[in-house]
């Protein structure tokens, strides 16, 4: 049978990748621009006989998937930024308790309540964490509606797989833009979870908890949980490339900035500009080797971001200083535009040009 | 005799010389022993002086933040609908940091039972306001005494949860003497076996003695909790739908 193409927001079709995956736990507080998500779970639940829960805040949303993830569910809450900020608390909970689950940041501008318009703001917070300690979690950067869907799938069986978090990271623009999209198939991946709530029936009582009190046991469990963070570190750095072979100019962006600066590398190459792009698909772990790789190559970087400069610092630490990192940002819920871009890159040529001719 | 209950673990507790938490352990482990749901149950501690009640209890356990066990337990009962599951808190964690999700849990009528600790103090953290603190008492955070005027008057939870539809059982008891423990143990065995028949959300307050912080010995802390708590919490069946809508159908 062929697989069927269907239009759907970005929204939607990860939330339906979610219901693909086998998510029937859903706990969310209302907001812009992610209302399609549980709109969406609100209808589909019922007809699968799954939980849709309206929380009455985010952090009770957060506390909810815990809960559920406790008990072994599969589950997902979803958000945008100032929400995002409230789930901080729970996120720090259940990555010290090593709980899988499955969040969805629909970025907007902030600080604060900032606008609705998307933006690419919350790096920081999705990548360091907002929450208390040390701890990681696995963040995607899905680039358009079929993405969303299918890094959705993936995401639960990365969950389950090393038993953390793992975040969806997009942006209202993404969410909000209707697409064609091949919704993806279950895996059929199972996992064993054999620290699940179940009842200490035929076997003795298990606890949840991230509280280590007993001298060096946290420290213990910090080592613990730093060499899981090793071990994604060196299995799952994802990226993609577009014409990065010969780059003299190499584009770094996510997201939807991925989308525009793909957009400025065709142009640039029909100017005679060897310009290419590379897309860190995960935001943690960062693709660093990849990218200092091509960094030897290249004569400048260009990181292009919806904030004032965030990524640019992990692009940074992965050039390690091989070439220059230059950056192109717009905030509050603008879009880089495509023409200030290439202008950018253009102007490194010009000015390499001139460095050559003078030396 | 005293027989140690079956859910109740052979280890010595933290609590101090007087304090209500152990009762209440006690309490809880012999109605698990009773309604034989001990395999069935998880419970979920709060952040308080009970943080370690899964150590002392011996059922699943799961660690909640502060203020956030409720809705915690609403995850893990709407993913397990076949477990009991206890939410167990104190005042700082259920009127305090976690009001929001204590009202909203109710309100939702999940089916599970949460058991309030009400010491009129934060006991872990070394004797501060709580929202039960009683006017005049002094506690570190308000060394001459609650002024309602300036922090308002202590909360009433089960006074609060009843003015909402959708509670099965509310009901406010205490462990300053052996009748008021007795009264406690048969409110957790209601409230449980209302959770056992899918009755909906269940709610226990019990009044009881921090007398660390109270800055008592334990017999003061008794009589404490019935000079000064009581006439401001009155113990009270507050609502038990189950067991007035039989009183209607009979009649
Ligand atoms: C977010 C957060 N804020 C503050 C604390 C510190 N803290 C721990 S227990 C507690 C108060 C507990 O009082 P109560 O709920 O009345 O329980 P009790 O110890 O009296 O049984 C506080 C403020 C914390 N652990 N987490
Ligand atoms: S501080 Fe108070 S509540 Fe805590 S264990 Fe001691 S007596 Fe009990
Ligand atoms: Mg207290």
């Amino acid at each position: 049978m062929s697989k069927k193409t269907v239009l759907m927001k970005g929204n939607e079709a990860l939330a339906e990748a979610a219901l693909i995956a086998g998510c029937r736990h859903y706990f969310a507080y209302p907001i812009t621009p992610q209302n399609e998500i549980p709109a969406y779970m609100a209808k589909r639940m019922p007809e699968l006989g799954g939980v849709f829960l309206q929380a009455e805040s985010e952090l009770a949303a957060i506390n909810m998937v815990m809960g559920a993830a406790a008990g072994g569910a599969r589950t997902m809450t979803s958000s945008s930024s100032p929400g995002m900020a409230l789930k901080q608390e729970g996120i720090s909970y259940i990555s010290g308790a090593e709980l899988p689950c499955v969040l969805v940041n629909v970025m907007r501008g902030g600080p604060g309540l900032g606008g609705i318009a998307g933006a690419q703001g919350d790096y920081f917070q999705a990548t360091r964490g907002g929450g208390n300690g040390d701890y990681r979690n696995i963040v995607l950067a899905p680039g358009n509606a079929q993405e969303l869907a299918d890094f959705t799938v993936d995401a639960f069986d990365l969950a389950d797989e090393y038993r953390i978090p793992v975040m969806i990271l997009a942006d209202g623009f993404l969410g909000q833009m209707s697409e064609a999209v091949v919704l993806p198939e279950p895996t059929g991946k199972t996992f064993e979870k054999d620290w699940a709530l179940t009842g200490a029936k035929d076997r003795n009582k298990r606890l949840v908890a991230s509280l280590r009190l007993a001298e060096g046991s946290l420290e213990a469990h910090n080592l613990h949980l730093q060499k899981k963070y090793d071990s994604i570190t060196q299995a799952l750095r994802r990226f993609e490339t577009y014409k990065t072979d010969d780059a003299d100019y190499v584009l770094v962006a996510y997201g939807t900035s991925a989308r525009i600066s793909r957009q400025a590398v065709d142009r640039l190459r029909e100017a005679g500009v060897k310009a290419g792009l590379f897309r860190p698909t995960s935001l943690w772990p960062f693709p660093d080797k990849e990218l200092h790789e091509l960094a030897r190559k290249a004569k400048r970087i260009l990181t292009v971001e919806m904030s004032l400069g965030q990524m640019v610092e992990d692009v940074r630490l992965a050039v390690e200083g091989r070439c220059p990192v230059e950056f192109h940002g717009r905030a509050g819920g603008a879009l880089p535009a495509l023409d200030d871009v290439i202008e950018t890159v253009m102007r490194f040529e010009r000015e390499e040009v001139t460095h050559v001719h003078a030396s | 005799m005293y027989m140690r209950p079956e859910s109740l673990e052979n280890v010595r507790t933290h609590y101090c010389a007087g304090c209500g938490h152990g009762i209440i352990h006690k309490l809880l482990a012999e109605c698990l022993d009773e309604l034989e749901i001990r395999q069935n149950t998880i419970l979920v501690a709060p952040v308080g002086c009970a943080v370690l009640a899964y150590k002392y209890i011996n059922v699943d356990g799961l660690e909640a933040a502060h203020g956030r066990a409720p809705a915690v337990a609403t995850g893990l009962k709407r993913a397990r609908p076949e477990n009991i599951v206890i939410s167990y808190q104190g005042d700082g964690d259920l009127l305090a940091i976690g009001a929001g999700e204590t009202l909203h849990t109710a309100n939702r009528g999940e089916n599970l039972t949460v058991i309030f600790v009400n010491n009129a103090i934060y006991g872990m953290t070394g004797g501060q306001m709580a929202p039960t603190t009683l006017e005049g008492q002094k506690t570190l955070t308000s060394p001459y005494g609650r002024n309602a005027a300036e922090v308002g008057f202590p909360i009433r939870a089960c006074e609060m949860l009843d003015t909402l539809e959708a509670p099965a059982y509310i009901e406010r008891t205490s462990v300053h003497n052996p009748g008021a423990v007795r009264k406690t143990k048969k409110a957790i065995r209601k409230a449980l076996e209302y959770q056992i028949s899918g009755a909906g959300y269940s709610f226990v307050e019990v009044l009881s003695m921090c007398p660390t912080n109270w800055g008592v010995d334990p017999v003061t802390g008794a009589s404490w909790v019935k000079d000064a708590m009581i006439p401001w919490f009155p113990l009270k069946k507050f609502r038990d739908r189950p067991a007035e809508n039989a009183e209607k159908e009979a009649s």
